[in-house]
């Protein structure tokens, strides 16, 4: 066997990879002191921000296509479901491993299994992760399964999909929004801009529009590794889906602050005004007005740079709601460690490197094969099954 | 009966016996930054600068919260109020998520950042020492009787007579009597307490009720949600099916189903 040759983007891999685990033996040999800038008055950071909000809110794509696709069954998006439903996989399996590094006592992180406070929106949030991680597996094992050619079990998921299907989009909708309530018991923490009671309505809509622009951002990127042909029809649909979820996040969004009164506080001249503001232009505004045109739809480069600006505006939301928008109450300066940074570029190296290696190994892109896509399956059989009546 | 502490800032010289008690009933280390609540710290008397130049004596302690926030956040159920008064953490349950650092609105619970295998710590309001009937430690080190120990309703009734008995010496507000609920650690002042550093703006009700009212309605969003996806799911298939068939009855040996739908 020929050794992989080094190529830039593999180096700037292994370079990030050996950074993040040495940030890694770092907090387990010396602690989240060590490897952290969190402090008592700053006890969440980066890995909570980005990692677990970003996450979870950017691998949506999953129950979002799942649903459009296999509930609602609009056919044009079945060429996307498998690498939606890959990426939310992949995501949500990162997500726990950024955790595991987070939590003071990661060995204990079974204990929400056992120990119960439903009083709690973290137990509740646990829970989720836990069944919906485990729904992600289940509806990416026919990928799996095919590859293997197991037939017997390949039926037996197929029969029980419609379940995993439904109970993957409760499960989203519950933890996605729940994201968003943890934040309701900091109303004297968190900036105005931010706190609101329809926290956990804004983060499951912000969640569906990013994870949307998610599946647009990877069909395009792995059109480019891959060299599948995807219909531009397919990401034009994306496109059109993205604008109707963006929509009524933004009027919310507006309309919440409007109603409770501190709209005002976004024209100050200060941090967090600046910081609304270009998480409204960027993530909202500009993208709604671009989606708008038709000409941009239908472009693949307005798409994509379409799908991105609507992504940071997500992950500055996040970001927002999570560090930025607490810094002046919590009085703290926190601003990550290197290590920190290196964790978190870690895991999303590993996140892109897994995902190549599947879409160079397993069927995650043949959708021109129809027996490849599990609802074509479907379709063909109870074609078959008409033909013969 | 629920136990309590009575502060009585104006009271106060700031001679920190309160924090040396703690430190040797708990046995925390003698050598600790004593400017803040720390792991080593579960109380410190804080030299606050209010107006004209004078300043006050504040202690920090966890509040011990009639309905805590700690304990309604917590996904595993590691905080608890018992019933003599006392909020405390059972490290053997604690995963290490901070959440209750998170919500706390009085910011009291500390953690062992340095530590490999770290737990919250903070005030227990010396819970060994009730369940013997005693004091708590600060309480019986206190030379000025700033820091009174009793059941919290007999506290409560003394914060009200000082008030009442000694009119223009006290702001109108007993901190800890209707703030998130309530809390077992009551503080008396002759400055706002905003202008000391507590929390100016928490509503009357507990912290928790902001999330658990949430979370209340999450079975509403599993059965409407889950009849609608199902009943959705069943409709739409259905009308697929009987397309297809429409379509392989008119059409033997039929083109794909889905072009026929759309």
């Amino acid at each position: 066997m020929k050794a992989p040759r080094l190529t830039f983007w593999r180096g700037v891999f292994l370079l990030v990879v050996a950074a993040g685990l040495y940030s890694t033996i770092l907090r387990f040999a010396r602690g989240l002191g060590a490897a952290t800038n969190l402090s008592d008055a700053f006890p969440w950071g980066l890995w909570i921000g980005f990692d677990l909000l970003c996450g979870v809110g950017l691998a949506a794509g999953g129950f979002t296509m799942a649903a459009v696709v296999h509930i609602f069954n609009v056919e044009r998006f079945k060429p996307v479901i498998r690498p939606a439903i890959l990426t939310a996989f992949l995501g949500y399996l990162l997500v726990i491993m950024a955790l595991l590094i987070d939590l003071g006592r990661p060995w204990f992180i079974w204990h929400p299994i056992i120990m119960w406070n439903h009083h709690s929106v973290m137990f509740e949030v646990a829970w989720c992760v836990m069944l919906y991680t485990t729904v992600l597996a289940v509806e990416f094992s026919p990928v799996v399964l095919e590859r293997l050619r197991w037939k017997k079990p390949l039926q037996l998921v197929r029969k029980a999909l419609p379940f995993f299907i439904v109970a993957g989009v409760l499960l989203s909708t519950l933890h996605q929004s729940s994201l968003g309530s943890l934040y309701l018991i900091v109303p004297n923490k968190l900036h105005p801009l931010w706190w609101s009671p329809m926290l956990p309505i804004l983060f499951w809509l912000s969640a569906l529009a990013a994870g949307c622009c998610m599946v647009i951002l990877e069909s395009f990127l792995s059109q480019q590794a891959f060299r599948h042909p995807l219909g531009n029809d397919v990401r034009e649909g994306l496109a059109s889906m993205a604008l109707v979820l963006l929509i009524p996040y933004a009027l919310l969004r507006i309309l919440d602050l409007l109603q409770r009164g501190v709209m005002s506080l976004a024209f100050l001249p200060n941090l967090e005004g600046r910081l609304f503001l270009l998480e409204m232009v960027l993530g909202s505004i500009l993208p709604i007005a671009l989606l708008l045109s038709q000409r941009v739809r239908r472009s693949p480069r307005g798409q994509v740079s379409v799908a991105i600006m609507a992504i940071l505006g997500f992950v500055l939301h996040r970001l927002n709601v999570s560090v930025t928008g607490m810094e002046a109450t919590l009085r703290a300066g926190y601003f990550p460690r290197w290590t920190e940074v290196a964790v978190t570029m870690m895991i999303v190296a590993i996140g892109f490197a897994i995902f190549g290696l599947a879409g160079r190994f397993l069927p995650v892109f043949d959708h021109d094969r129809p027996a490849m896509s599990p609802v074509l399956v479907e379709v063909e059989g109870a074609r078959e099954v008409g033909t013969k009546t | 009966m629920a136990k309590g502490l009575l502060v009585d800032i104006t009271r106060c010289i700031g001679c920190g016996a309160c924090k040396d008690a703690c430190v040797e009933t708990n046995g925390l280390p003698k050598e600790a930054d004593d400017s803040q609540l720390s792991d080593k710290r579960y109380t410190v008397v804080q030299e606050k600068a209010v107006a004209n130049g004078q300043t006050r004596n504040v202690r920090r302690l966890c509040m011990h919260c009639e309905s805590p926030t700690c304990a309604s956040v917590c996904p595993v159920g590691a905080f608890h109020k018992t019933k003599d008064g006392p909020v405390l953490y059972d490290a053997g349950k604690c995963i290490g998520c901070r959440y209750c650092m998170m919500a706390c609105p009085y910011g009291v619970p500390r953690y062992e950042w340095k530590s490999t295998n770290p737990r919250v710590r903070k005030c227990i309001l010396c819970a060994p020492r009730l369940r013997e009937g005693k004091p708590t430690a600060c309480a019986e080190a206190c030379p000025a009787e700033a820091t009174v120990f009793g059941d919290r309703d007999e506290l409560l009734a003394e914060a009200h007579r000082r008030i009442k008995d000694n009119p223009g010496q006290y702001v109108q507000q007993i901190y800890g009597e209707m703030e998130g609920g309530g809390t077992s650690v009551l503080f008396l002042s002759d400055v706002p307490f905003a202008e000391l550093g507590f929390p100016a703006n928490l509503p009357n009700h507990p912290m928790g009720e902001y999330t658990e009212a949430v979370l209340s309605k999450l079975p509403n969003v599993v059965i409407v949600g889950g009849s609608l996806l199902s009943g959705l799911y069943w409709i739409i298939n259905r009308r697929m099916t009987l397309t297809r068939e429409r379509i392989a009855a008119t059409e033997p040996g039929a083109r794909p189903a889905g072009e026929g739908r759309q």
